[in-house]
């Protein structure tokens, strides 16, 4: 993973001294409410309903094992003993006081960890792939060229003050969307043309109030320039984007007003000028970010060892955690394991001080040192031998996050929703929970297969709801809580927007609509066909029938 | 006399920065440095370069610098209004005005100009500030040096860090 130079950790420390500065001068009256809201937001701090809620960036979801511990670290210190993995690949803590954040980002930035533009009007963490750098199909890492989108992105003294936050991801898989370009403001897709790597950039998608997914506006941009790019579409955004109305303020709504061929030749005017100019990347500079990112020391071993196929044979438990929790690598005789941090009862993402040191200590035995976060709120050890992954399992199994459900219905994301968040219309976490608890059989989840499902509790959509297959977000009715369902949201293969399926419903009918909506895809499915798979064959009206049959 | 940071000193400030209301009420002075809105400057840019003082345009929010591009030769200053700060068009401006338009008189900062921003506005190419008249402006100038470590080019230095 990138490993600091010296400039980027003197960088950081001045990072902390400025916001000690920020936060003395706000806590004596010297900075008024207004005035700090911006810079404290763009250290990832925002006043929730009980205590601020501090957000820790996690570049492209990559972790080590001492990072893990120095989060376990501000967790006990500072927090109630845990803290969450958010949908963008970030940590946050709900329990912080203001007063401490300085100290919590100085002890962060020991372990090159910060908060920096985590949040506010600003270009945020850059996202990718969790399996970026082992899953075989990808073209190429494509996290040396997060890094250097979010080098270019750190403080970047003219898109400090956009209209409204900005998110961009960048994927290297073909032809599939594990990042969810199409649902970012930026979305970057890694090709290759001639030998040449490229990229085709993708504006104007994303979620929230008026979701909708990205326009291609550069078809092919050659790397040396794609900083240059990159820029040019911000600076038309930074220019032109709405700045009256924060609904109508993200670039998605521009893309939109102007059209993606307007928008196109205001981005390519920019681009012509900037072009070849100083930003150019250097065929130095991107060797010199892929040697962070070089693959580990792996093993010269064979893929399905003997030690695995028996375990597989004998075991069925551990048979099922492989077949859902196992992910093929392109390293022959390795795999990438993903740890549910789904446990029922709990808030989907959260992790307690004890479990971040466990999975510190188990990167450190079984994958390098290293671990990821996933934007569906889990970790991943990335590397592991397979003749390991049973011995991996028991342990993980002993602390709890070895629950066979990755991608299955309980393995739902939820955003922290009204229990903690100042902005939801509604809570998200009981939803989760009762749907866990109703369905808590494992053989049948398993018969089930693929769901995703997605919670969010405002329109914000922090929980992702329009492109869960299964989407539940919080609305607010003359000061009740009701959800509204959407269906056929897609974050997999493609993004896509789901379709609401009719009127809000109360919180008690959220789990017997969803039982009624799985009871009608298991009547329906054809052989091998996902939840989703269905739904696309059938349309929604079959789905809405039964939901607001009256007399089932 | 009121003061203004300028190339990282506090100095007195010469120019008076006029807005539509004091010029449709008073006219315009006919001495001393004056500096007008845009609309002002289109429609008087002879009967102003021939007063008895200096004259700068200063840009609102919406007000791009392509609509001076052709002026600046005849302009020692340039202002550029944040009404409020959160408004981050004026960094785009200001870039604009330096590195697209080659601009090299006096880029000033006017408005909602405060301590906390006045790094990010240096760096895309404001050489002066006119910090918020109830701000120390002494306290303010703490603010130009936030930062020893840049990953971009800018406006001062157009090299990104992978280029030094």
């Amino acid at each position: 993973m990138y490993v600091y130079r010296p400039h980027d950790q003197q960088l950081l420390n001045e990072r902390v001294a400025q916001f000690r500065d920020q936060t003395r001068r706000y806590l004596d009256g010297q900075l008024s409410n207004d005035e700090f809201l911006p810079l404290r937001l763009q250290n990832g701090l925002y006043i929730q309903r009980y205590a601020p809620m501090l957000r820790v960036s996690v570049p492209y979801g990559m972790l080590s094992s001492t990072q893990l511990r120095a989060l376990a670290k501000v967790a006990r210190q500072w927090d109630k003993g845990y803290c969450h993995v958010s949908t963008r690949q970030n940590i946050q803590y709900n329990w912080p006081a203001l007063e401490d954040v300085p100290d919590i980002l100085a002890a962060l930035a020991n372990v090159e960890m910060h908060a920096i533009q985590t949040s506010g009007n600003c270009i945020r963490n850059v996202t990718t792939d969790e399996f970026a750098g082992i899953n075989g199909k990808e073209i190429e890492d494509p996290r040396p060229w997060c890094e250097i989108i979010r080098q270019w992105a750190t403080f970047n003294p003219e898109f400090a003050y956009l209209p409204r936050k900005f998110k961009i991801a960048v994927n290297a898989v073909p032809d599939e969307d594990p990042a969810l370009i199409g649902v970012h403001d930026i979305g970057v897709q890694v090709l290759q043309r001639d030998g040449e790597t490229g990229f085709r950039v993708l504006a104007g998608g994303g979620l929230g109030r008026t979701p909708m997914t990205g326009e291609v506006i550069g078809e092919f941009v050659p790397w040396p320039h794609l900083l240059a790019y990159l820029e040019a579409i911000l600076r038309v955004y930074n220019k032109y984007g709405n700045r009256d109305n924060k609904y109508k303020a993200r670039i998605k709504i521009l893309v939109k007003a102007l059209g993606a061929e307007k928008f196109r030749a205001l981005t390519e005017a920019e681009f012509a000028e900037l072009k070849d100019g100083p930003m150019t990347l250097t065929a130095e500079e991107v060797d010199a970010m892929r040697s962070h990112f070089s693959a580990p020391a792996y093993d010269a071993i064979d893929d399905q060892p003997a030690a695995l196929q028996e375990a597989l044979a004998s075991d069925k438990a551990f048979n099922r955690w492989y077949h859902t929790n196992v992910s093929r690598h392109r390293q022959a005789g390795y795999a990438a394991v993903t740890l549910t941090l789904k446990k029922t009862g709990r808030a989907p993402g959260d992790i307690t001080d004890e479990e971040l040191e466990a999975v510190a200590d188990l990167a450190d035995q079984f994958s390098f040192g290293e671990a990821r976060t996933t934007h569906q709120q889990n970790m991943v050890l990335g590397d592991v031998r397979q003749d390991q992954l049973f011995t991996l399992w028991q342990r993980l199994d002993a602390l709890g996050f070895a629950t066979p459900n990755l991608k299955l219905l309980t393995d739902l994301v939820a955003c922290p929703g009204g229990d903690f968040c100042s902005l939801a219309n509604a809570k998200s976490l009981p939803i989760a929970e009762d749907i866990q608890r109703h369905f808590e059989d494992m053989d049948y989840l398993h018969d089930l297969g693929p769901i995703d499902v997605n919670i969010s509790g405002c329109m914000n959509a922090c929980g992702h709801h329009h492109i869960g297959h299964i989407g539940i977000l919080g609305v607010d009715k003359k000061g009740r809580e009701y959800y509204q369902i959407t269906l056929g949201g897609r974050g997999d293969k493609v993004s896509r927007i789901g379709e609401k399926l009719g009127p809000s419903f109360d919180t008690e009918q959220v789990v017997p609509i969803i039982a009624r909506l799985i009871d009608l895809y298991v009547e329906q499915r054809q052989p091998g066909e996902q939840f989703i798979d269905t739904y696309e064959r059938l349309g929604i009206e079959p789905f809405k029938e039964r939901a607001y049959a009256t007399d089932h | 006399m009121p003061q203004i940071i300028k190339d990282g000193v506090v100095v007195d400030d010469t120019w008076v920065r006029l807005s539509n209301e004091q010029i449709d009420q008073d006219g315009i002075p006919e001495g001393g440095d004056i500096i007008v809105p845009l609309s002002v400057w289109q429609a008087q840019k002879d009967a102003l370069l021939k007063r008895d003082g200096a004259v700068g345009v200063c840009l609102a929010p919406g007000e791009e610098p392509a609509a001076i591009a052709a002026d600046l030769d005849q302009l020692p200053l340039v202002a550029v209004d944040f009404p409020a700060f959160k408004d981050g068009r004026g960094y785009s401006y200001a870039r604009e005005l330096r590195t697209r338009f080659g601009y090299k008189g006096e880029l000033r900062a006017v408005g909602d100009v405060l301590r906390d921003q006045l790094f990010y506005m240096h760096r895309v190419g404001f050489n002066a500030f006119a910090v918020r008249a109830d701000r120390d402006i002494h306290d303010a100038l703490n603010g130009l040096k936030d930062f020893s470590v840049t990953y971009q080019g800018d406006a001062n230095d157009p090299r990104p860090i992978y280029r030094r």
